[in-house]
């Protein structure tokens, strides 16, 4: 009892030695960090977005809409397919909720043909690690003189996960333009994006951001028809269609449906001013196919408008001066320089495959955060207080071994979720204040039971020996169930709730050290210097 | 030198267990009753189970003037909108029902900033679409299901499965207890009330476990001992224990009530009452019920005789 290998003396006064090194960044001031040497430890423990205010965004991407755009172009292949081989068909059509796209081939010499040029466009998809494949993208099948391609699950789940991983790399884009630090952009679950932004402050903006698909388009004006009475009579002549501008009220316009050019020929788009106005715009470059293809289209129709469409809506349509060859133009509408400058952003960093609805949102302003962190830190304190007072009425000498070795339990709390850069939520301070009752059971358990071992008439040595190895079964079996109930909190919950899971598991975890070995050796030691005849408990 | 002051004396020696005619009638009561209130008045389900919008605002003067913020919110036709005082005088929530779409959500949300303007600072914005509120309920069911359960076959594997169903049996009083509080004083029920439902499953638990290990102890060393005189004698050896665990814990949660801020008052409620009423039971419920489960002592003694001679 009273003697410790030196290895395991060693082992432990090194655990908490590190234990205060690691926890003692906490106590400064970030910007204060810089000025210490190198070699000293900066890392903090990272607040969460409860303590630090911030926006959480959970996406869902629009399964829908990307079927149904898949739809419009399995669709086109088809004719295309179909045309090229001279194979005569009728009743192309796209059926949404069946995921499929059907055609009636006319001559039925031609079905055999017809199936093996439509079988071409399944194929595998879905390729795993090893080489292997899931299965097809499309299911070809054939009935009488009718073909139908139905989307497969296996090539619906790969279109959902490469719209997904565009989709994160364009918010990630976007998000680094807006210039917070370190956004946590991530995939949950089949068809959803998590989007943690600490600090922001104006999250409306950083939504408009995120959630614009930003599909640009370049359309010409049908200015053979006049827009404001087609509005009203709602007949679109064919081949034509009714958009609007973002304009208060909006302002109709018949556009022609060709798409001229489109926002995937943009090499780059930055925010400027007119040379001439002095109004902010937006000057873009496009890439020689596209250039190519927009001085095409502006020769053909000097004197006529031209429409600059973003996801759906009228930017602005000037009319085409002159040819515009070099391949770059400006976009004005009345913009602000703020509105300029994300709109750039929003063309630099490309469309979004799919429309992304926010299905969740947790916003905490800055304030709130650090009003937080200050009751947060005053109740915590409080309690320590209280339970060190407590601990040492009820066992004197024992109980500030008890609450030296809880000081050592929350350094090593802090210095554990420093080192592994977890979260400290406010709900977590509140687990930290927990371990605080739970360390101090552990000792409550063995200082009873000393107090009992005494009663028995034991000598302090051997008292104090069987205190310790009774209590450590106790309170190993009633860790663990704390244990229990905390690891399931872990997989379920999420954001400040998981930040309380980890707080409490690494405080438990840290507890069995500090109040079993930690304890025993304080009071090992105090026996051999002061050698007792009866224990003062 | 101080030795501490001794809170329960050691040869305290009080019927426990012989009161069970009363204390069952009360457990039942701490059992039944919210379960009732949960069916009458019911709980206050916040937005992560009923979707909605919740936006926490600081007004620039104080105290704010809630007629006038109702005013303008209810005039904007989003349905059902709660407006209360929220901690400090100047600051208020706003919680607006659940919209059919999650794009009417994110709308009615533009829709308030634009009727508060910068009359108020929007300190917190919470959306929880009807998407995610569903998934909320299911996950907060399960996992306290599956904690029950991993408990259960924990302690089942620890001791006898005697114990194991009284464990469960007093932590479903505890759990239905801490929600009938919850009803009663009609707090919010939110992700953080399974939070804390869960962690009062597994500090109460933690409580049982020690009791249990001091029945099974005493099982071995008492071998001709009724059980009820042997299953008193361990609450009362563990009672000082008990009590001291108990008066530090909820020490330390209870500045949280004081100064923890409207966020987690609920929460630390919740904990402060869970400690109590999982003190209530590991003596009232779980401890009795063995006797009502009949414990085999032979099932602890090959190990007991091999514990009494290493």
């Amino acid at each position: 009892m009273l003697h410790f290998q030196k290895w395991k003396l060693i082992l432990v006064f090194g655990i908490v030695l590190a234990g205060f090194i690691f926890a003692i960044p906490n106590l400064f001031p970030s910007s204060s960090l810089q000025g210490l040497p190198s070699w000293f430890p900066h890392k903090q423990v990272n607040l969460g977005l409860d303590l630090q205010g911030g926006a959480h965004l959970l996406y869902r991407i629009d399964d829908k809409e990307l079927v149904d755009d898949w739809l419009g172009t399995i669709r086109g292949d088809v004719r295309e397919g179909l045309r090229s081989n001279r194979i005569g068909y009728t009743d192309l059509s796209q059926n949404v909720a069946g995921r499929s796209v059907s055609v009636r081939i006319r001559k039925p010499d031609d079905m055999d043909k017809a199936y093996t040029e439509l079988k071409k466009q399944s194929v595998p998809v879905g390729g795993d690690v090893f080489g292997g494949f899931a299965g097809n993208n499309l299911e070809v099948t054939r009935d009488a003189d009718k073909i139908t391609l139905t989307v497969t699950e296996v090539g619906l789940t790969d279109r959902i996960n490469s719209a997904i991983q565009a989709s994160i790399e364009t918010i990630r884009r976007r998000i680094d333009a807006f210039g917070t630090t370190e956004p946590s952009i991530q995939r949950e679950g089949r068809n959803r994006i998590l989007v943690q932004v600490p600090g922001v402050t104006d999250v409306q903006r950083l939504k408009s951001l995120i959630g614009e698909t930003g599909k640009l388009e370049f359309k010409m004006v049908d200015s053979t028809v006049n827009a404001a009475e087609v509005e009203v009579s709602k007949k679109v002549p064919p081949g034509d269609e009714l958009l609007y501008s973002s304009d208060d009220p909006p302002v109709p316009y018949v556009l022609k449906d060709r798409v001229l050019v489109s926002g995937e020929n943009l090499v780059d788009a930055q925010p400027g001013f007119d040379s001439r106005t002095g109004e902010p715009v937006v000057t873009f470059r496009f890439d020689a196919a596209g250039a190519k293809r927009f001085g095409r289209a502006t020769q053909e129709n000097v004197g006529l408008p031209f429409a600059i469409v973003l996801d759906n809506k009228v930017i602005s349509a000037p009319v085409i001066r002159e040819p515009i060859l070099g391949g770059t133009g400006q976009i004005s509408g009345n913009f602000t320089v703020q509105e300029a400058n994300d709109l750039s952003v929003l063309l630099r960093s490309g469309a979004l495959p799919a429309k992304l609805t926010v299905i969740e949102e947790r916003t905490v302003g800055a304030s709130l955060g650090a009003d937080s962190i200050e009751s947060g830190k005053k109740a915590a304190i409080a309690g320590l207080l209280l339970v060190v007072l407590f601990m040492f009425a009820a066992y004197g000498l024992f109980g500030f071994f008890a609450n030296l070795a809880l000081l050592v339990n929350i350094a090593l709390i802090f210095a554990v979720l420093s080192l592994i850069g977890a979260t400290l939520t406010l709900p977590g301070i509140a687990g930290i204040v927990l371990v605080i009752g739970i360390a101090v059971d552990a000792n409550v358990l063995i200082n009873e039971r000393i107090r009992e071992e005494k009663r028995a008439g034991k000598s302090p040595i051997a008292a104090i020996d069987s205190g310790y190895s009774r209590a450590l079964i106790t309170i190993i079996d009633s860790n663990v169930t704390t244990l229990i109930a905390v690891l399931v909190l872990f997989w379920l919950g999420s954001g400040p709730i998981r930040g309380f899971a980890v707080t409490l598991t690494i405080g438990v975890l840290a507890s069995m050290f500090t109040a079993v070995t930690v304890t025993r050796m304080m009071i090992a030691y105090w026996l051999r210097w002061t050698r007792p005849k009866e224990l003062p408990i | 030198m101080f030795r501490g002051i001794t809170f329960i004396p050691a040869d305290t020696k009080i019927d426990f267990v012989g009161q069970r005619a009363v204390t069952w009638f009360v457990s039942a009561f701490l059992t039944v009753v919210p379960l009732i209130l949960v069916a009458t008045i019911g709980l206050n389900m916040g937005i992560d189970f009923q979707g909605g919008t919740l936006i926490e605002v600081k007004t620039k003067e104080s105290p704010a003037n809630l007629a006038d913020i109702r005013g303008k919110v209810s005039g904007l036709g989003l349905g059902e909108v709660q407006i209360q005082e929220f901690g400090e005088p100047d600051e208020v929530l706003i919680r607006i029902a659940s919209q059919p779409t999650e794009e009417e959500q994110q709308e009615s949300i533009a829709r308030v900033k634009n009727a508060l303007g910068d009359s108020v600072e929007y300190r917190r914005t919470e959306i929880v679409g009807p998407t995610i509120s569903g998934e909320l309920i299911a996950g907060g069911t399960l996992a306290v299901v599956v904690a029950m359960i991993g408990i259960m076959i924990y302690v089942w594997f620890r001791f006898e499965w005697q114990f194991s169903v009284a464990a469960v049996a007093s932590l479903v009083h505890d759990v239905t207890a801490t929600i009938g509080l919850y009803a009663l004083l009609q707090l919010e029920f939110n992700v953080s009330s399974i939070a804390a439902i869960l962690t009062i499953i597994g500090y109460s638990l933690n409580d049982k476990v020690v009791i249990f290990d001091r029945i099974r102890e005493n099982l071995r060393k008492y071998k001709r001992m009724p059980l009820k005189n042997l299953l008193d004698l361990s609450i009362n050896e563990m009672l000082s224990r008990a009590i001291l665990t108990h008066v530090t814990t909820l020490l330390a949660m209870m500045p949280f009530l004081f100064f923890g801020g409207e966020a987690i008052y609920g929460f630390a409620l919740a904990m402060c009452f869970g400690i109590i009423v999982g003190a209530y039971s590991s003596i009232f419920v779980a401890s009795p019920m063995q006797l009502i489960l009949g414990v085999q002592r032979e099932a602890f003694s090959p190990r007991a005789a091999a514990r009494a001679n290493p």
